[in-house]
């Protein structure tokens, strides 16, 4: 089938079987790899992007159903050489070790200071369940997003 | 996945248009019809991928939440539409205010991820997670290939169910939310071929009996449009305990959906829901007929926790099941009990 799909603010024209997943889309049909495949099951989070700005799993999403809603990527967080504060304090707190995970925590962890879940540690920890780190990076994982928080500007709708 | 058909509908009469088959029609239950409707997809896509569900036409329905995307509260109770996300519902104030229980099993349940995406229209028709449900590698599974046997009974069965389980299958209703919706006695509105209709929650599930293929009361083409909670002096003393193996992104072992109304001290009404160890959302009216009338203390909440499981059947692994859920229920009485609203 024929589809539009935004990805970080810019249009690709695919033409799909509709059984691709948008995490396939992403990474097959447009050349996007961030997002990453772990368990492709909906379980670990590593394919986590942002959807009309809520975070979803690529994974469990047909490409067909989102067409004409905004996606962003791990790759739509930085401005140009900028990284996104949410980034660079992953790489201050060294809050990975093989980073397969890491786009999906990213994007989760984004999305967790958005909606009001970083006010603690525990919070932090509920509100980031659904990303699993098999190196088990947790506590730096917790301590980015906790000191990435105040960086981050108020919700506008973008990330 | 095997392929399928994709087709988007724009509004409810499109979706029911598209849903309605002949062949369709004919499939001995909801999901085994060749058409199925997808919402957030979290259970169906996943089923897909590892074979369990083959339908050959998807219906999105998404576009339906204009339609059947609100929350309203009011003096009547709590209406909630079946295009609804959970981590919506969830996070809204008169839900969270009024109907705490409810807020709690949506919150408690999945990942924010899956909470962004699912439905609850979906969420209520989640389908087990026995492994031997879930592998098809294994012949014997009474659920998906009726008349095959259960490999559940005498195998790693330790997350099934002791509550309505038959001898054809004892796998467990995973779901947290619809235990909320048997305990508070909602209502399910449904549209169909043949027009809408309205079901008590507790009848939408049925029992394993001699036939676990078919999960529900839905008639293939069937849609869940929405949810109605009545109002009741108990729903803001309600409470959702889940006990689990994890603290969180984890299915229940056992839970409690409770709600209270009090005078002082003494149950005028009690709403028991039971979740992780029942063949379908669990509504237990022994549990409140123990209560009723009587002061909420350790022993009465004991002696509802026995009449709840009263019937428990075990098997293998799940010989631990009706202690915790006895355990679970207890504690959930007391703390509704001890709530200050």
């Amino acid at each position: 089938m024929e589809l539009t799909l935004n990805i970080n603010g810019r249009d690709h024209r695919l033409s799909l079987d509709p059984r691709t997943t948008l995490l396939d889309a992403l990474r097959d049909h447009i050349g996007l790899t961030g997002s990453k495949k772990g368990c492709d099951q909906g379980q670990c989070g590593a394919c986590t992007v942002h959807l009309e700005g809520r975070r979803v799993l690529a994974c469990l999403t047909l490409a067909a159903t989102v067409q004409g809603r905004p996606v962003t990527t791990v790759e739509g967080l930085a401005h140009g050489e900028a990284l996104h504060p949410m980034q660079a304090a992953f790489i201050t707190h060294d809050a990975f070790q093989c980073g397969y995970c890491t786009p999906g925590q990213l994007m989760s962890a984004v999305a967790c200071v958005h909606e009001g879940h970083a006010r603690n540690d525990d919070a932090i920890r509920e509100y980031m369940s659904g990303n699993l780190c098999r190196c088990g990076a947790y506590p730096k994982i917790v301590a980015a997003i906790r000191d990435a928080a105040p960086q981050m500007a108020p919700k506008t709708g973008r990330v | 996945m095997r392929p399928f058909r994709y087709e988007h509908a724009t509004d409810r009469a499109q979706a029911l248009q598209l849903a309605t088959t002949p062949t369709a029609a004919a499939a001995a239950a909801h999901v085994a019809a060749p058409v199925q409707y997808l919402a957030g997809g979290t259970t169906l896509i996943d089923l897909m991928k590892i074979d369990v569900m083959r339908p050959e036409v998807l219906v999105d329905i998404n576009a339906l939440a204009g339609q059947h995307g609100e929350i309203r509260a009011d003096d009547a109770g709590l209406r909630l539409g079946a295009l609804v996300r959970m981590a919506d519902a969830a996070a809204h104030p008169a839900v969270l205010r009024d109907y705490p229980a409810i807020a709690q099993s949506l919150q408690l349940a999945a990942s924010p991820q899956l909470r962004n995406m699912a439905s609850l229209g979906g969420n209520v028709l989640q389908r087990t997670r026995c492994n031997y449900f879930r592998d098809v590698t294994y012949a014997a599974c009474n659920k998906r290939s009726p008349g095959s046997g259960c490999a559940a009974m005498e195998g790693v069965n330790r997350r099934l169910a002791v509550l309505g389980v038959s001898d054809r299958c004892i796998a467990n209703y995973p779901g947290d939310f619809a235990n909320a919706l048997a305990a508070l006695g909602a209502a399910v509105d449904v549209e169909g071929p043949k027009g809408r209709r309205v079901m008590a929650f507790e009848d939408l599930h049925r029992l394993p009996g001699e036939t676990p293929h078919v999960e529900t009361n839905l008639a293939p083409g069937e849609l869940i449009t929405g949810f109605s909670v009545p109002a009741g002096p108990w729903t803001r003393r309600s409470l959702y305990l889940k006990i689990r193996d994890r603290q969180s992104y984890e299915f229940a072992l056992a839970s409690a959906a409770v709600a209270l109304d009090l005078d002082g001290g003494v149950v005028r009404e009690a709403r028991v829901g039971l979740g992780g160890l029942s063949a379908k959302p669990w509504r237990s009216h022994e549990a409140e007929a123990a209560l009723r009338g009587k002061p909420l203390t350790e022993a009465s909440a004991q002696a509802a926790a026995e009449a709840a499981f009263a019937k428990a059947v075990v098997h293998g692994e799940t010989r631990f099941k009706p202690e915790l859920g006895r355990r679970t229920l207890v504690r959930a009485l007391l703390q509704c009990a001890a709530m200050e609203i």
